[in-house]
């Protein structure tokens, strides 16, 4: 008798749970569907929400007081969250979905268009952000169809480092080095040394794109046309290297930090990558030049590094506290100081300036990102994303021999128009 | 409840039922229906659990497959319906065929290694010897392991250039393999690792099924003398197939949708060599800037598809094996 009781008391409960877990999904989809703001404030006082792709940074960190007093300047407490690069465009997406998108967010700069596009996130028109004193080319990334939905809290960029020891027992000049007929011609004589010539990262990930961009770029190509003779030059001369052993097979599978893995093993003589390791290349001793185009000059590379934006809210009237908290993290002292830590280079000429005044080696890291282009620049905004999946495919198939270069871009073209124009 | 308990009581109520009076109609329904309602009661947790967690996510899985879902359906929630378009866009796709044929070549290249090696071993490790406990367990490594790490630990051992692997080979003249990076081989590379992954599951599940089989049977097949060749193929390998068939259904589903550690050996590539149509499903919904979630959803529905194919063909293998 006492157990049955239990049982049918036991199976009350259960039911209990299950009609709970229905009224509260139904709940949430309803809280979806008529949206709601997270942030509790209003246009003085209250919490804003912050989210950066820095989960590096604990909240001791710089970085994240610099963030909690230019909220205490605007008048407001900020309730800062840091996901994974990743991660933070997929939750992006949901929260603008969910109608509970972060007062602000910085973002990672391809990702802008995406989210523009999506209608997350507001233009600098209506948020009121500044943009005059943020060079162009930066400010690229974050403008679609001629309005700005964002400001960059700086740049970094792809060079080529290169270890002095190698090169001087080779017998090559850094300076020398203007072309690709001049860098093939080093990467020989460091092979014949018995050394290892370049490492980049071929990957088939949007990493893979990046790291090609610079030789494609270089040759002359454009992103709208992936199939030009000038494009086929830039991956022949990949697939050239590793064929003729001046770059390994590994290229094939490398992110960034393996790539720089191997250069750090001290056998390469080249490696290709960004800003974000200059202070472990010069543990290392290692210094940089641009990256060559092919019949001489710098070649343009693109830019990384994030945008602050002001994600669409439903009361309007945070857009302005909004905007001062940005306008404090991206005014010039504060700005230097965090791209500093970052291993940014400063949108701004002032910025830049400044960075100079403290770190002259920063010299060659500022050219570069002044010759920089954004990835979604020349408009492309959305379409970029299918164009670079397709690159870094092709891109693939060349490097592993399973196409000729010509053939894997010629396909990557068409792949590439049929998905822009489903 | 002991059955004695039972027996009295059931006996209780049958002389309960002489003594009273009959209860009335109208009691009777009422009880009936109390009952009813208890055991819907009961019942009522797991179907809104199913409904939830599997229903609903299915529902939601097909509906997004036959709409066009762009970033604009995101936030305004509407997308147009596009019917199959979907799933022929994903069928005409170039990589539609590499991923089918990559997908079949994996799930039975690794069902065919990972059942044969767990049987042999099961088999082996069924005349108990000393030490074949502690054999046993270490051969549940693979098991134990995250499967980030024995991936991450197999694309070491696989580098082309500094992999212990190639050492190895070089070691007997054999030249350099680009086992993650080269169209032919990124995929036996994969293949291999997930048969290591998947042995002790056979070898733990064939194990358990051999010690269901009577040793008399095979005492009998003895005396009637019977090798041990004879005794695998007429005993134990006929007894112990739904033992096997079930086995090979779970492998099935299982490698059917291994992801991990194809993406983190050679994320699909180079090119499409080692692209299954998880893989794919993943690149399509997550692994660009621009996630494309319809397509990916259609992929993922034809897998659904395969492994219910598959587990209609397993339910009536085990009817027939039943009835006869």
């Amino acid at each position: 008798m006492h157990r049955s009781r239990r049982a049918s008391a036991i199976g009350a409960a259960l039911l209990a749970l299950g009609t709970a877990a229905a009224a509260l999904t139904g709940c949430s989809s309803s809280a979806s569907s008529g949206g709601g703001s997270s942030s509790s404030g209003s246009s003085a006082g209250g919490t804003y929400t912050f989210w950066d792709p820095y989960p590096q940074y604990s909240a001791s960190s710089a970085w994240a007081q610099l963030v909690s007093k230019c909220g205490t300047e605007a008048g407001v407490t900020i309730k800062r969250t840091a996901y994974d690069t990743t991660a933070l465009t997929t939750q992006a997406l949901l929260a603008g979905q969910q109608g509970n998108s972060p007062d602000i967010l910085l973002v990672d700069n391809p990702v802008v268009s995406t989210l523009a596009s999506a209608g997350i996130l507001t233009t600098t028109a209506q948020n009121g952000l500044a943009t005059g004193a943020i060079a162009q080319n930066i400010l690229g990334a974050g403008v679609i169809n001629g309005k700005t939905y964002g400001v960059p809290i700086g740049a970094n960029t792809l060079a080529l480092y290169y270890n002095p020891t190698i090169l001087k027992a080779a017998g090559v000049s850094p300076t020398s080095i203007t072309s690709w007929a001049t860098l093939t011609a080093a990467l020989a004589k460091v092979k014949a040394i018995g050394k290892k010539g370049i490492t980049f990262a071929g990957i088939n990930t949007e990493e893979g794109s990046f790291q090609f961009l610079p030789w494609f770029w270089g040759a002359g190509a454009s992103l709208t046309n992936l199939d030009s003779p000038q494009a086929i030059a830039a991956l022949t001369l990949w697939t050239t290297w590793i064929k003729d052993g001046y770059a390994p097979n590994s290229v094939i599978g490398d992110t960034q930090t393996t790539s720089w893995q191997e250069f750090q093993t001290g056998d390469f003589a080249f490696g290709e990558n960004g800003t974000w390791q200059k202070a472990t290349a010069a543990q290392m001793g290692a210094k940089v030049i641009q990256i060559p185009a092919e019949n001489g000059g710098s070649a343009p590379v693109p830019t990384g590094g994030e945008f602050f934006t002001i994600p669409v809210q439903k009361n309007t009237a945070t857009y302005a506290t909004s905007a001062k908290i940005v306008s404090c993290l991206s005014s010039t002292s504060n700005i230097v100081t965090t791209d500093n830590t970052l291993n940014y280079i400063a949108p701004t000429q002032a910025g830049q300036q400044a960075q100079l005044a403290t770190d002259a080696s920063l010299q060659s890291w500022v050219s570069a990102v002044g010759v920089a282009k954004a990835r979604t620049g020349d408009n492309l905004g959305t379409k970029y994303p299918i164009i670079s999946q397709q690159m870094w495919t092709a891109v693939q198939k060349a490097e592993s021999g399973a196409a000729s270069p010509a053939s894997a871009l010629q396909a990557a073209q068409s792949a590439a128009t049929a998905a822009i124009n489903k | 409840m002991t059955t004695e308990q039972s027996k009295a009581r059931s006996a209780a109520r049958n002389g309960d039922g002489a003594v009273l009076a009959a209860p009335s109609r109208a009691q009777r329904a009422r009880s009936r229906s109390r009952a009813q309602l208890a055991a819907w009661g009961f019942i009522a947790p797991v179907v809104v659990y199913l409904g939830l967690f599997y229903a609903y996510p299915l529902y939601r899985n097909v509906d997004l497959s036959i709409r066009s879902y762009t970033l604009a359906s995101f936030i305004t929630g509407d997308a147009p319906f596009a019917g199959f378009s979907n799933y022929v866009n994903v069928i005409e796709s170039s990589t539609f065929a590499p991923a089918l044929i990559n997908t079949t070549i994996f799930v039975f290249a690794s069902i065919a290694f990972q059942f044969a090696i767990g049987l042999a071993l099961a088999v082996f490790f069924f005349r108990s010897f000393r030490l074949s406990g502690v054999l046993r367990a270490l051969f549940l490594v693979p098991w134990l392991l995250p499967l980030l790490v024995s991936a991450s630990t197999w694309s070491w051992m696989l580098d082309s250039d500094s992999g212990v692997v190639n050492s190895f080979l070089q070691a007997f003249g054999i030249g350099q393999i680009d086992w993650l990076t080269s169209p032919r081989w990124s995929l036996v590379a994969v293949l291999i690792a997930n048969i290591w992954i998947g042995i002790p599951f056979n070898l733990v599940i064939m194990y358990s099924g051999l010690q269901s089989i009577s040793a008399e049977v095979f005492e009998a097949a003895a005396i009637d003398g019977a090798n041990g060749w004879q005794r695998f193929w007429r005993i134990t390998f006929p007894l112990l197939r739904p033992v096997s068939a079930i086995t090979l259904l779970l492998g099935f589903v299982y490698t059917l949708k291994v992801f991990d550690i194809i993406w983190i050996m050679t994320r699909g590539g180079p090119g499409t060599a080692s692209t299954t149509l998880a893989i794919w499903s993943y690149q399509l919904g997550f692994g660009s800037l621009l996630p494309d979630f319809s397509s990916a959803a259609a992929v993922g529905n034809l897998l659904i598809i395969i492994a219910v194919i598959f587990s209609l063909v397993y339910i009536r293998a085990r009817r027939r094996l039943e009835l006869t």
